[in-house]
């Protein structure tokens, strides 16, 4: 018999966050992310989920006054993205992210898939002609876009806007991809295209998720991670973690005795 | 006890509440209608008198295409018109990129500490400095230290100087009408901050930006005060020499070093003379005057309504 090692792709080593008023949002934070994986993050409103989820990609760099301490290191090349002397850019290209709300550029559909690629100086068209039709496939809209890709992105319903979001996020060939509740604003149709669309990319990235929702977390993802008042409670299979709980917290958490 | 009755009388008792305070809602509707109907009723009144004034010069296309004239009757705006255009050119090229730079500096790259605070608030009141101020300041720098002359260079920076603070401040607000979330979106595919502004950020808020520039066009074209104060000739019977030649290089800049009048000075010349023939005059270039600042602010308005009607943030 084989065993199966699933390789890491990054890792949170004893992260702690200061936002700019002093408030300290996250305490010693250690989590692995495996890669082609989905990882939840679930926790009451305020617990640090989307604080966590934004240090990937050093969000709160575009901030004043923020403070990171301990490490997020990226597998295999042992980069801290924290690290004063990574750019924040640097990382943003590699770690791509979804919002909570669908945010397209009120620019044309073809424009915002196009823009990460423009970021990074690909001038050849017909490349990035490829690259959108890609994006757009992976992030199954193509078929319902194809005639009018240069439409206005804001003329798409707000299920269609996220996928396109994702597509935004899929066309730079990100090596991780940030999921910040990213249907939280959609009907239930959307959002179970949404949540397809997610297992479909496992395939090919490494995802972190963060949701309010506990059945979301138990339909999609591998890993789960029940974080409280800036700390992890507890982290495991995801199939352990909501059948089976080490900690009371979790449990009362899941079982809706609690938040 | 009987509920039902006693519940019909509260209910009579909550309706009666609602009709008095409801009798505030059509008081208040009703002294706001009547104050604007007066201030509108007023500007209109004015307008009408202006233009009922100046209506035989507003009709003849000589008043358009004639130089000043000692006698009223012949006497034109050519000079004044083609003054003012002149000068707002050259208020336009000076203001409206340093404002718009300024803007963005402040609102996008500016650390926010004591200092900008106090950027901030001087931009502000720089707004409300009375513009005879900027004439005074204009003829020490312009005319006597750097010597441009009273020409239609030192009027149009002088203006562009004036409506500094107005672009600055529309285009502070403009930027930050965009959301939050925008902004977002565009750093995390990996823009820099300058990829952002300039891709984004301004082009999003161009609606807002030109509205500002427009009106405090509109606010230039009508100033007196400033343009007095630097010795803007009241009498010009020639025009600045062209822009535009027929010859390589086919621009021509002596223009900037001419004297000059604007409609304003034009107007106020003729409004200072003994003599009611010549308050025709006035009247009509005074109409001409309000005709073009309004016809400035229903572009900015139009403009405005265009953009927002294309870029609807959710």
């Amino acid at each position: 018999m084989v065993t199966v090692t699933t390789p890491l792709k990054a890792e949170s080593r004893d992260l702690n966050f200061i936002y700019n008023g002093g408030i300290h949002a996250l305490k010693g934070i250690n989590m692995p992310l495996y890669e082609k994986k989905i990882t939840a993050l679930i926790g009451p409103s305020g617990c640090g989920k989307s604080t966590f989820l934004r240090c990937f990609n050093r969000m709160h760099d575009l901030y004043p006054g923020n403070k990171y301490q301990g490490q997020i290191v990226m597998h295999p090349d042992n980069t801290n993205v924290l690290d004063a002397g990574v750019d924040p850019i640097e990382v943003r290209m590699r770690i791509s992210m979804v919002f909570q709300k669908p945010n397209p550029f009120p620019k044309s559909i073809y424009e915002n898939v196009a823009y990460g690629l423009r970021v990074r100086g690909e001038r050849n068209k017909r490349i990035i002609d490829d690259k959108v039709e890609e994006a757009l496939k992976g992030a199954a809209i193509w078929d319902e876009v194809k005639d009018r890709l240069h439409d206005l992105a804001f003329n798409l319903s707000g299920g269609q806007q996220q996928r396109l979001c994702i597509a935004r996020a899929l066309a730079t060939d990100p090596e991780i991809m940030l999921f910040d509740e990213p249907t939280s604003a959609l009907d239930p149709i959307a959002t179970a295209n949404i949540e397809e669309l997610m297992t479909e990319l496992r395939d090919k990235l490494t995802i972190l998720v963060v949701t309010h929702n506990m059945q979301q977390a138990a339909r999609i993802s591998d890993y789960t991670a029940y974080m409280y008042l800036g700390e992890m409670v507890e982290y495991g299979d995801t199939d352990r973690i909501f059948t089976n709980p080490t900690r009371k917290e979790t449990e009362d958490y899941i079982t809706g005795k609690f938040g | 006890m009987n509920t039902e009755a006693s519940t019909l009388k509260d209910l009579d008792a909550v309706r009666s509440m609602i009709k008095r305070h409801k009798l505030n809602d059509y008081l208040f509707g009703a002294v706001g209608l009547s104050f604007i109907i007066l201030i509108l009723l007023t500007l209109l009144v004015l307008f009408i008198d202006l233009i009922m004034d100046g209506y035989p010069k507003l009709m003849s296309w000589d008043f358009f295409s004639s130089f000043p004239s000692r006698r009223a009757a012949n006497a034109g705006l050519l000079s004044a018109l083609v003054g003012s255009a002149l000068v707002m050119i050259i208020t336009f090229v000076s203001a409206v990129p340093m404002g718009v730079a300024a803007a963005i500096y402040l609102e996008e790259y500016a650390k926010k500490n004591w200092l900008s605070e106090v950027i901030e608030v001087n931009v502000t009141n720089l707004a409300a400095v009375p513009s005879i101020i900027y004439g005074l300041l204009a003829l020490g720098l312009f005319v006597y230290i750097l010597d441009f002359g009273t020409s239609i260079l030192t009027a149009g920076l002088t203006l562009g100087l004036l409506i500094l603070p107005v672009v600055i401040v529309a285009t502070r607000e403009a930027i930050r009408g965009i959301p939050v979330a925008i902004r977002e979106a565009a750093y995390a595919v990996g823009a820099t901050k300058w990829q952002v502004v300039s891709q984004h950020v301004v082009r999003y808020a161009t609606g807002g930006i030109l509205t500002g520039v427009i009106i405090g066009m509109a606010r230039a074209i009508g100033e007196t005060a400033p343009v007095i104060t630097i010795g803007a000739l009241t009498f010009i019977a020639f025009l600045p020499p062209s822009p535009v030649t027929t010859s390589a290089p086919f621009l021509n800049f002596d223009w900037l070093w001419s004297g000059f009048t604007v409609l304003p000075i034009q107007m106020f010349s003729w409004l200072s003379r003994p003599g009611a023939d010549f308050h025709v005059n006035a009247a009509a270039a005074g109409a001409v005057i309000i005709v073009v600042t309004l016809l400035m602010n229903g572009i900015a308005i139009k403009m405005r309504y265009n953009i927002r009607k294309k870029i609807k943030w959710q």
